[in-house]
């Protein structure tokens, strides 16, 4: 069930997406995240508890759980930010992400969006993306980075997906918040992940937003493997295969939206019974 | 708006105008110095003192231009620059007084009954190890500085904070007879730089002219930095530091590098500034000092290239001009230009001059 998908259906190029980026990460296993018992506590207060969880290469997992369920600790902690206070954490079968800087780990192939869109408000939108593009990132090559054709078209191919094209040389600041969720999204494309953090992205979308983007990560999971953590119940039914309910710190219960729902603790938790 | 780049803006609003006006006032600047050399009885004739005044206040521009690569563009307010400035100064004091004192060793230390130069002055007699000194004290003392602050992550007003307490410090410690640099007297009596006379006219000129130098390539370098990629992020770095980590970048290399490019441009400046004014003591590293730094900064305009420049002619003229007329009403006057400058004036002179 979580084997990389390897054929690449040409509406991905169609629409921007772009190649896989697979080299480098052994992901032999056929896992590209593996957490287990991962605490987090702040204060003797335990936001994680011992938390269990696998995710699959191309896989599209969404997070759901009540309010302080840990799910934003647990987004901390894998693209470290927070450091746990016991628990592994790999990206792919090598590399140990708790002993890992915040810019290592996103060099070696993890994005972020944060729930609140966060975007270079000064910045046109075509620079936002060429700085999210993957390419080297030192200071020296910042000095003497010129775009190539290729980097461009890639730009293109990225505005086009998040139907931005037209505010290409808008400031960010000035966009709508819908267009800045779209431009986090598409920032992500450019910097072009092997997995991909969402927290939240549809918040403050219109339907027709919303419906546009589940059809977009629909078509990034198998490239790319997703996290996505929401609220929306209608949203997360219409994207995910697999469920994740968190709950006190740890993982209560795992499976599709049905069986997660029919889940007596699940019912419980949420309904207050 | 918010524009990264205000020549973009220019350009747009005129950039015949811009480069016009830009070239008129380059090539009066570079005029003064040959006006100051004609006779005394010319009309044209510029005095001693006016090119001193105008080198003086283009040292400044320098510093403000180099405040504004740090905080008008990577958002990190610098209350200390007046240190790296008379860092430099104090650098090129060394060699001026080595001139001035020849074989023997320089006044202030005869005073103080010592024997011999302090281990630190070696070298300082000759004119290249000073200019290496000039570039080399403040740009090491900010490479170590900013590598701890950067690493520890200190930022916004905790880092005006420490800035302002490193130059205070610094002033302490140059006040002091003990660290040989001549107590609060400073350096002064300079008499020759590389065999010319200090006060010589043509000695005047040249240096005038080394600060326009100076100024040009200084403007060029921000403008070539504020173009490249390198200044797109550090907009980025000033507006949103976690998502560009989690773009990929590291911070710190990029705060550290335009920090230390800061810090050597300042201490270039004072290089030029000391032997123009004929003085340096420790009250350049005086908080007040890089804090008025910062009001021609804001003034003009941050986050543009050009601002700072305008900033810091404007207010260093109208002080020239206020301290003569009204003396003791100079400082409330320049309170109240920075509060009218934050209250209607977000974007400086020039947001009101592209308006």
């Amino acid at each position: 069930m979580l084997e990389p998908i390897f054929d690449a259906g040409s509406s991905r190029d169609a629409i921007g997406i772009g190649q896989a980026a697979g080299k480098g990460l052994n992901t032999r296993h056929g896992t590209i995240l593996t957490l287990e018992d991962i605490s987090v506590s702040f204060d003797g207060f335990k936001a994680l508890n011992d938390l269990n969880l696998y995710i699959g290469v191309g896989e599209l997992r969404c997070i759901i759980g009540p309010n302080g369920a840990g799910k934003t600790t647990l987004m901390d902690v894998i693209t470290g930010k927070t450091r746990p206070s016991h628990g592994n954490a790999w990206f792919g079968e090598t590399l140990d992400l708790t002993g890992m800087s915040e810019v290592q780990i996103a060099q070696a192939g993890i994005g972020r969006k944060f729930q609140k869109p966060t975007v270079f408000e000064a910045l046109s939108v075509f620079e936002n993306l060429e700085l999210a593009q993957k390419t080297d990132k030192s200071v020296w090559a910042s000095l003497r980075a010129r775009l190539s054709g290729e980097q461009k078209d890639r730009i293109d191919e990225v505005l086009d997906t998040i139907r931005l094209t037209a505010s290409v040389q808008r400031p960010a600041g000035l966009l709508s918040h819908g267009q800045k969720q779209f431009l986090e999204i598409g920032m992500l494309l450019m910097q072009d992940p092997q997995l991909l953090l969402l927290d939240e992205p549809v918040a403050g979308m219109t339907d027709a937003e919303t419906e546009f983007t589940a059809e977009l990560f629909k078509r990034l999971a198998g490239k790319h493997s997703l996290m996505v953590v929401e609220h929306d119940m209608g949203f997360v039914g219409s994207i995910a295969d697999h469920v994740t309910v968190l709950h006190q710190g740890s993982v209560l219960a795992e499976g599709s939206l049905e069986q997660v729902q029919e889940n007596e603790r699940v019912i419980e938790v949420y309904l207050g019974r | 708006m918010n524009q990264p780049l205000m020549l973009t803006a220019t350009q747009k609003a005129g950039p015949k105008l811009t480069i016009a006006v830009g070239a008129v006032i380059l090539t009066l600047l570079l005029a003064l110095p040959l006006c100051s050399l004609l006779p005394a009885d010319n009309p044209l004739q510029v005095s001693a003192y006016t090119l001193t005044l105008v080198g003086k206040i283009l040292c400044y521009a320098i510093v403000a231009l180099a405040l504004d690569l740090v905080w008008g563009y990577a958002g990190m307010l610098s209350l200390g620059h007046g240190l790296f400035f008379a860092l430099g100064g104090y650098a090129m004091g060394m060699y001026l007084m080595r001139q001035a004192s020849g074989d023997e060793l320089p006044a202030f230390m005869t005073f103080l009954s010592w024997t011999e130069l302090p281990w630190y002055w070696t070298g300082t007699e000759h004119f290249l190890w000073a200019m290496c000194l000039v570039v080399l004290a403040p740009g090491l003392l900010a490479l170590v500085f900013g590598f701890f602050a950067f690493r520890s992550r200190i930022k916004g007003v905790y880092f005006s904070i420490m800035t302002q307490a490193l130059t205070f410090a610094g002033m302490l410690l140059f006040f002091r007879n003990e660290t040989g640099f001549g107590g609060n007297n400073g350096f002064t009596n300079f008499r020759s730089i590389l065999g010319f006379g200090i006060t010589e006219p043509g000695t005047r000129a040249v240096l005038f002219f080394a600060t326009v130098v100076l100024l040009v390539a200084s403007l060029y370098t921000g403008w070539r930095l504020a173009q490249s990629k390198f200044g797109r992020v550090l907009t980025a770095l000033r507006d949103a530091e976690n998502r560009l980590m989690f773009c990929g970048y590291d911070p710190r290399g990029f705060k550290l590098f335009v920090w230390v490019l800061s810090a050597v441009l300042c201490g270039l400046a004072g290089a030029l500034y000391v032997p123009q004014v004929g003085i340096i003591n420790p009250s350049e590293m005086s908080p007040t000092n890089s804090i008025e730094a910062a009001v021609w900064v804001a003034l003009g305009g941050r986050g543009t290239l050009i601002g700072p420049l305008l900033g810091a002619g404007v207010v260093n003229g109208m002080k020239s001009w206020f301290t003569v007329a009204f003396p003791e009403y100079w400082l409330f006057f320049l309170g109240a230009l920075f509060i009218i400058v934050t209250l209607y004036l977000p974007k400086g002179v020039i947001g009101l001059l592209k308006k």
